[in-house]
């Protein structure tokens, strides 16, 4: 059987923190994607305040590593007996919201740049054509602006929930027993790191093939005009 | 300057370490530096703890030049394994599962642990506090006190650092009663007891009894008894299983150390009691 050998066991023992891992992934990266999005239109609202605020968040969260922001939420926030009395302990308290915070506060900051360049990056005169067409600003926005600009954005965003995946190893520098945290504990009963970070390695990697892969499908779904038009029947003549 | 010129020239660079090295040998001692008093960072950022002093009083006896480099607790055998250093002095108990891997000196030093729980806490009644067990030779008594001890532990959160001998404790003896969440260091484990997210850690007495004295944990007490021996072992260096040669040298100096008193001598500097092995 698979779980006789010395790296079956270890494969079944890891396989056992992907589903925490992936939670961490999908629970910070969306909630992180809320925040980008309205850091973004923050800094492509023209006013200046808003505008000021949102670089300056971009400036901290993106600045400085994520394990001290970790570090800073899990053990830094709990120093305050005011934060320790705050309705939000009870959530403050546990190593996985705090985990979520810290991954999603921090994926925050860096897709709002990527949101605010796909934003930016469509062309004045669609915008002003569907002005011209008569459509709403949010009829804009669902028909002409954001599909323009998630097809440009998908690039560096899958670049950015892959690194968000791999950033899920930090957080058991908190105690949480995902991917990582198993693999340390793993090694610290049988010493052979080679095997067990090669097993933990490989469960990374089929994560992110998967991402890749959506990512991929996503783009392709949203670049229909870069393929040829599907071919109609009868006798149509191409180049 | 042709090739060859450049081939014979890197590999004098190369030679010369190993030439230096002939005079005298070199023994680099990892230590966790984080565990406070064995082995700390002083806030000159230079190492110091009694396993320091010790390291030092058994090189001069050895007759080589020792180097203390620190190193992170949870990869520190596999880094000796790997070559990194020679040896490990960082409160590293003798465990059966250790010695499959690697191999140990004499021991210098026991290892004693216990819990430290809030003041005022639900666990401030742990039983037992005051005793002491030896797992080798009071295992009955031991155990009918630790099955008291998981009543009151009961569905409580555990402190532990990962990878030692305070995580197997609560393995074996505590296993379905607590909820154990392991650490990196003592010190973050000791922070979370402060904050209220643990209600007890485990570790050994004489880095809580240090740590108690630090003013952010005036609130924070040593409670249930003292354990010794089964699991917790003794504490010796650690060793690579080929260098039977370093493993004798060791051997010698920590017995002369503990015969002529200096162990204890540096124990009651350091921890102001004898930490030496007994028997």
């Amino acid at each position: 059987m698979i779980g006789d050998s010395f790296l079956g066991s270890t494969f079944i023992a890891l396989l056992a923190g992907v589903p925490l891992t992936l939670q961490l992934v999908v629970l910070s990266v969306t909630a992180g994607a809320v925040l980008a999005y309205g850091l973004a239109t923050m800094r492509v609202s023209g006013k200046l305040s808003l505008d000021l605020l949102a670089r300056a968040y971009v400036f901290v969260f993106r600045g400085t590593p994520l394990l001290v922001q970790i570090f800073a939420i899990y053990y830094g926030l709990g120093q305050f007996p005011s934060v320790r009395h705050s309705v939000l302990w009870p959530w403050l308290r546990q190593p996985y919201w705090c985990a979520i915070l810290a991954l999603a506060l921090n994926t925050g900051a860096y897709a709002s740049e990527i949101i605010r360049g796909g934003l930016l990056s469509v062309p004045a005169g669609q915008i002003e054509a569907a002005m011209a067409c008569g459509m709403s600003r949010f009829t804009r926005y669902r028909r002409v602006i954001l599909p323009l600009a998630i097809r440009q954005m998908l690039p560096a965003y899958s670049n950015e929930v892959i690194v968000m995946v791999k950033s899920t190893a930090l957080a058991s520098t908190i105690t949480m027993m995902e991917v990582t945290g198993i693999a340390a504990k793993l090694i610290s009963a049988s010493y052979r790191p080679i095997e067990i970070f090669a097993c933990a390695g490989a469960l990374y990697l089929a994560v992110n093939f998967v991402v890749g892969r959506l990512f991929a499908a996503m783009e392709f779904a949203l670049s229909s005009e870069r393929r040829a038009a599907p071919s109609l029947p009868g006798p149509v003549v191409r180049s | 300057m042709n090739l060859k010129a450049v081939a014979i020239a890197v590999v004098m660079a190369a030679s010369i370490p190993v030439a230096a090295s002939a005079d005298q040998q070199v023994v680099r001692i990892a230590t966790e530096g984080a565990y406070a008093p064995w082995s700390f960072s002083a806030p000159n950022g230079k190492l110091d703890g009694f396993e320091i002093d010790l390291a030092k009083v058994l090189c001069e006896r050895m007759k080589v030049k020792c180097e203390v480099v620190p190193q992170n607790w949870d990869g520190i055998i596999p880094a000796l394994v790997a070559k990194k250093y020679d040896a490990i002095m960082s409160a590293l108990s003798v465990t059966p599962k250790r010695k499959e891997t690697i191999a140990f000196s004499t021991p210098y030093a026991a290892a004693v642990n216990t819990f430290a729980v809030l003041a005022d806490g639900d666990l401030k009644a742990l039983p037992g506090s005051g005793e002491a067990y030896s797992l080798d030779t009071e295992q009955d008594a031991a155990k009918a006190r630790i099955a008291d001890m998981a009543k009151v532990l009961q569905g409580k959160v555990v402190g532990v650092q990962g990878s030692t001998t305070a995580a197997t404790f609560v393995e074996t003896y505590l296993k379905g009663a607590v909820q154990v969440h392991e650490y990196r260091t003592t010190e973050e484990h000791d922070f979370d007891l402060m904050n209220g997210r643990l209600d007890a850690v485990l570790a050994n007495a004489t880095v809580l009894t240090a740590a108690l004295e630090k003013s952010d944990m005036k609130d924070a007490k040593l409670a249930g008894p003292l354990f010794s021996g089964g699991v917790f072992g003794v504490i010796a260096v650690g060793l690579r299983k080929e260098d039977t040669g370093l493993k004798q040298q060791f051997d010698d100096a920590i017995a002369s150390a503990l015969k002529d008193g200096t162990v204890k001598e540096l124990s009651l500097k350091w921890f102001k009691l004898d930490v030496g092995p007994r028997g």
